[in-house]
């Protein structure tokens, strides 16, 4: 213990765990992917090589220290080592969204100063090529896959593999540069900065310091006793700070394996295939997994069908109270075991999530029914509440204390308060160091001593002490007869339905509350194969009268389900329309990580808001679309506007 | 007297080599119907070379012609500078020429992977029973041919497909697959018959922008037909364009484009 102890002094930075972990355990695999059909995997002594070779490489190349380093592209061992690289020269990086268009990189590139760009492909490569005209600091561009690169001009352009072997024939040269410069990286030095993905205005740059990641991987990787055995899959975007924590920080202070798929396509393949032992997907995930799951039941045979429901119903019944260590009797117990063997272990297998010891999921609400199904599978998945600004985690949920309805306990070494108006405020080793360029954003969210702004509204439970979330602190408004005004808790409880993808509620200081609703099309679409409906486009489906039927059925459920609770039940949706496109963050409709952004989408569909309130039957609307290359379109389409039934809650008062 | 002069250079600035193939005088007749008539043009090393025409112009006849499936009854055609005399299928996949089809023909019951190994097979050198055996030899044949597959695999973007079964995917990447088996063959030469017939416009682009990838990565030599103007244009470096059976436009796309006898038989003219 205390020889390890020992150790673990002077690791303020993360090239200093990567030489840890390279010398301690060196033949232990670092990171894996699948190319070829086949999984590649590298040691931490030759994930060390290979960096540093980058490192010598981009020294070369004359990168400074305090120089910001983005890197753009999916998951792969090659861009994660890009990071540490960065840091190994003093540099900073600065992960990006790789599906953002060209001029939402430009405001990033320009804001942070990148002097250098490590990009996956030639996709990007012509992004920021794109754009570079409006980079004064942009230098020097490193790209991965040399496919169709061949004829561009490589002034400026370099590939990955020749910058690490320039970087190998100037080891001997170079080498004392690096090592004074990983000395120089203390706790207080910036480790990474991460763009917040922004529900509001432009991008915010997050200056994480090492303190922040070493600190919070530490006490993350305690809380939940993650191993140097355990394996995650990273896929998750690469700017997200999740993504950052788990695959950089918690990988290198605990030394797990980090693997990537071979493709964004492959992904629920390659999660078969490696068995994660840590997972971490947001809720939408599961959502589509469990929509996926009955669906293909509902293709079996009946024996089959029969024999899931059947264990699924047990296991809903004694599943979560296993999993949290309650007394159950032996013969339901018995019954789980043979359900295991017949249905759960099966399923888990296919899903995935055979060896899952540790699964989170975050970001958003996730509906009960959802969570209960897999806790009742016996895979143990848990809430956890965290922004960028936290280094991730503000709390979460510890083992044999997980609900739906909560987000859990404060994590490690986190304080949290609740102010007046129900903000929920926190203070930790994890949070943030500044805003970078922007004192005044960096002032309005953090005090003088140290407590941050989730922006979130919530209350702390009297008995459990788990926090719960109610809704966005500047979402929450009020009605015009002063009732509380909660959009997103309404548009949760719509979202839980399988065919309801995304839902917009409208009525911040109005007399009712009106709602945007937008199909999942997976779902109607399969609903409509086996009904032999027919349809030519999305939006055709959107506005056939039978998935308008089922969709106002939803909402009146809604309805009454919010009417229960006193506090909220003047947000019973009043009128609605089911949208004719999908809402998407190409149109800057959603966040990057599919947050809706409610003035934008006000501004945008101004026309069909008006149309709610005023009582018209249908609305006729043209609005633009931006296709995934940024090219722009538009499509029309007449919607109908739909009432729902209310339960009144005048109604209700008089009767009590 | 073949033309073996160094071939010119493109505008995006590729160097096109020598000329690999030329048809020579072609006519091909099938009983009393002359599906082509008196044809010449040449097939130059690194080129994209399109045969565009109307419907029924003999387009996938030249190809046949081309592919050595088709035997003219008049005029020789000359590769790599020597009259080529007529062959079996198996013969001209051995000379490193590859094609697909019209309507796809690929393995409709094997998966992704099989149906691009198919591919493999003028590589393998090994006989069948120590296939059969798979020891030694066959073993390491069988992990370099694979490989090889594989990076097609990547080249293609079809990874997530490896293990499907023909049967269960669309159209679109079908004719995807059926690229991917012909480029496991490492043809010089890939011969092309509507590789974008039938699809939507995002999946044109997504087999334009590979046409251009595998010219550019592998310098393989392209011939392909195709209806699709604007698609043609933009693909290839020189266009012959056909029409009843005869040759009635050859030349770099802009020349084809001003072309008065191309004009006409693409937008119809008035017999009078």
């Amino acid at each position: 213990m205390t020889a390890e102890m020992a150790n673990q002094t002077g690791m303020t930075s993360i090239p200093a765990l990567l030489l840890r972990n390279a010398s301690q355990f060196g033949s232990a695999p670092a990171y894996r992917e699948k190319e070829f059909g086949i999984w590649q995997s590298w040691t931490w002594s030759e994930t060390l090589e290979e960096t540093e070779a980058l490192a010598l490489g981009m020294l070369d190349l004359g990168l400074a220290p305090g120089d910001h380093v983005a890197i753009i592209g999916r998951n792969r061992p090659y861009l994660y080592w890009s990071m540490i690289a960065a840091e190994m020269c003093g540099a900073i990086p600065v992960p990006l969204y790789q599906d953002a268009v060209a001029e939402e990189m430009a405001y990033v590139l320009d804001h942070c100063g990148a002097r250098f760009v490590v990009v996956g492909d030639q996709e990007q490569v012509d992004k920021v090529i794109e754009v570079q005209a409006q980079l004064p600091e942009f230098e020097q561009m490193i790209y991965l896959d040399p496919r169709g690169l061949r004829k561009y001009d490589h002034s400026k352009l370099h590939q990955y593999s020749h910058v690490q072997d320039a970087g190998r024939a100037k080891r001997d040269e170079l080498m004392g540069t690096i090592k004074e410069r990983i000395a120089a990286l203390d706790y207080d030095s910036t480790c990474v900065m991460l763009y917040t993905s922004g529900t509001t205005g432009k991008p915010k740059g997050v200056v994480l310091s090492n303190r922040n990641v070493i600190e919070t991987s530490k006490s993350s990787s305690e809380f939940d006793d993650l191993r140097r055995s355990d394996e995650i899959l990273a896929y998750l975007p690469m700017a997200w700070v999740g993504d950052f924590i788990f695959s950089v920080g918690q990988a290198l202070w605990t030394g797990f394996c980090t693997n990537c798929p071979e493709s964004a396509d492959t992904m629920h393949v390659d999660l078969r295939e490696i068995g994660p032992t840590y997972y971490f997907a947001p809720p939408r995930v599961f959502e589509m997994q469990l929509t996926q799951v009955m669906i293909r039941m509902e293709d079996a045979g009946r024996f089959k069908q029969w024999l899931f429901h059947r264990f699924m119903d047990h296991a809903r019944k004694v599943g979560p109270a296993i999993l949290d260590g309650l007394p159950v009797s032996a013969m339901d117990r018995l019954k789980y075991r043979l359900g295991e063997l017949m249905i759960y272990g099966p399923l888990k297998n296919t899903l995935g999530f055979s060896n899952v010891r540790v699964g989170y999921t975050a970001g958003e609400a996730i509906g009960p029914e959802i969570f209960d199904f897999y806790r009742s599978l016996g895979i143990n998945l848990k809430q956890l509440y965290g922004q960028t600004e936290a280094t991730v985690f503000i709390t979460a949920q510890p083992d044999g204390e997980v609900r739906s309805d909560t987000v859990g306990v404060a994590s490690p070494g986190v304080e949290l308060k609740i102010a007046e108006n129900g903000e929920v405020f926190y203070r930790s080793p994890g949070v943030f160091v500044e805003y970078y360029k922007n004192p005044e954003s960096t002032a309005g969210t953090k005090d003088a001593d140290g407590w941050v702004a989730t922006g979130d509204a919530g209350f702390i439970e009297k008995d459990s002490g788990h926090l719960r979330i109610i809704d966005r602190a500047k979402d929450v408004g009020q009605m015009a007869s002063g009732a509380l005004f909660a959009p997103k808790y309404v548009e949760n409880k719509l979202k839980f339905y399988p065919n309801i993808l995304e839902a917009v509620v409208f009525g911040n200081g109005k007399d009712e509350c009106t709602a945007f609703i937008n199909i999942d099309l997976t779902a109607v679409g399969n609903w409509a194969e086996r009904n032999n409906i027919g349809y030519g486009s999305y939006q055709e489906l959107a506005q056939h009268p039978q998935v308008l039927e089922t969709i106002q059925g939803h909402v009146e459920e809604v309805n009454r389900s919010v009417a229960e609770d006193e506090m909220l039940s003047g947000c019973q949706v009043h009128r609605f329309v089911v949208l004719h496109k999908e809402l998407d963050a190409d149109d800057g409709e959603l966040t990057r990580t599919r947050k809706v952004r409610r003035r934008i989408i006000e501004e945008k569909y101004a026309d069909i808001i008006a149309a709610l309130y005023d009582g018209s039957s249908e609305i006729s609307t043209t609005t633009e679309v931006t296709y995934e290359d940024g090219r722009k379109g538009s499509i029309s389409a007449t919607l109908e506007v739909r009432s729902a039934s209310v339960t009144s809650a005048t109604q209700k008062m008089a009767a009590e | 007297m073949l033309d073996q002069t160094d071939g010119y250079v493109t505008a995006d600035g590729r160097q096109i080599g020598p000329v690999v193939m030329e048809m020579r005088n072609i006519t091909l007749r099938f009983g009393g119907v002359e599906a082509i008539k008196d044809i010449s043009f040449d097939i130059r090393e690194g080129e994209i070379r399109a045969i565009i025409g109307p419907n029924g112009a003999g387009k996938s006849s030249m190809l046949n012609v081309i592919s050595g499936f088709y035997v003219p009854q008049e005029g020789q055609v000359y590769y790599k500078g020597a009259p080529r005399p007529p062959m079996k299928p198996f013969e001209v996949a051995r000379q490193g020429i590859a094609r697909t089809f019209q309507n796809i023909a690929l393995f409709e019951g094997m998966s992704v992977l099989d149906n691009v190994m198919t591919g493999r097979l003028t590589h393998m050198k090994t006989g069948m029973l120590a296939q059969a055996l798979w020891k030694g030899k066959a073993e390491d044949e069988e992990t370099a041919n694979r490989e090889v597959a594989e990076k097609i695999i990547d080249f293609l973007e079809i990874q997530a497909i490896r293990k499907t079964p023909v049967s269960r995917l669309p159209y679109g990447l079908k004719k995807r697959v059926e690229l991917a088996r012909a480029l496991a063959a490492e043809p010089s030469l890939l011969l092309l018959d509507e590789p974008m017939a039938g699809m939507n416009v995002e999946e044109k682009e997504d087999m334009s922008r590979f046409i251009l990838d595998v010219n550019d990565e592998f310098g393989t030599t392209i011939a392909l037909i195709e209806h699709d103007m604007g698609v043609v244009m933009d693909l290839s470096d020189r266009v012959v364009v056909m029409d009843y059976g005869k040759k009635i436009g050859d030349g770099t796309p802009d020349e084809v484009r001003s072309n008065q006898d191309v004009i006409d038989a693409y937008l119809g003219v008035s017999h009078d």
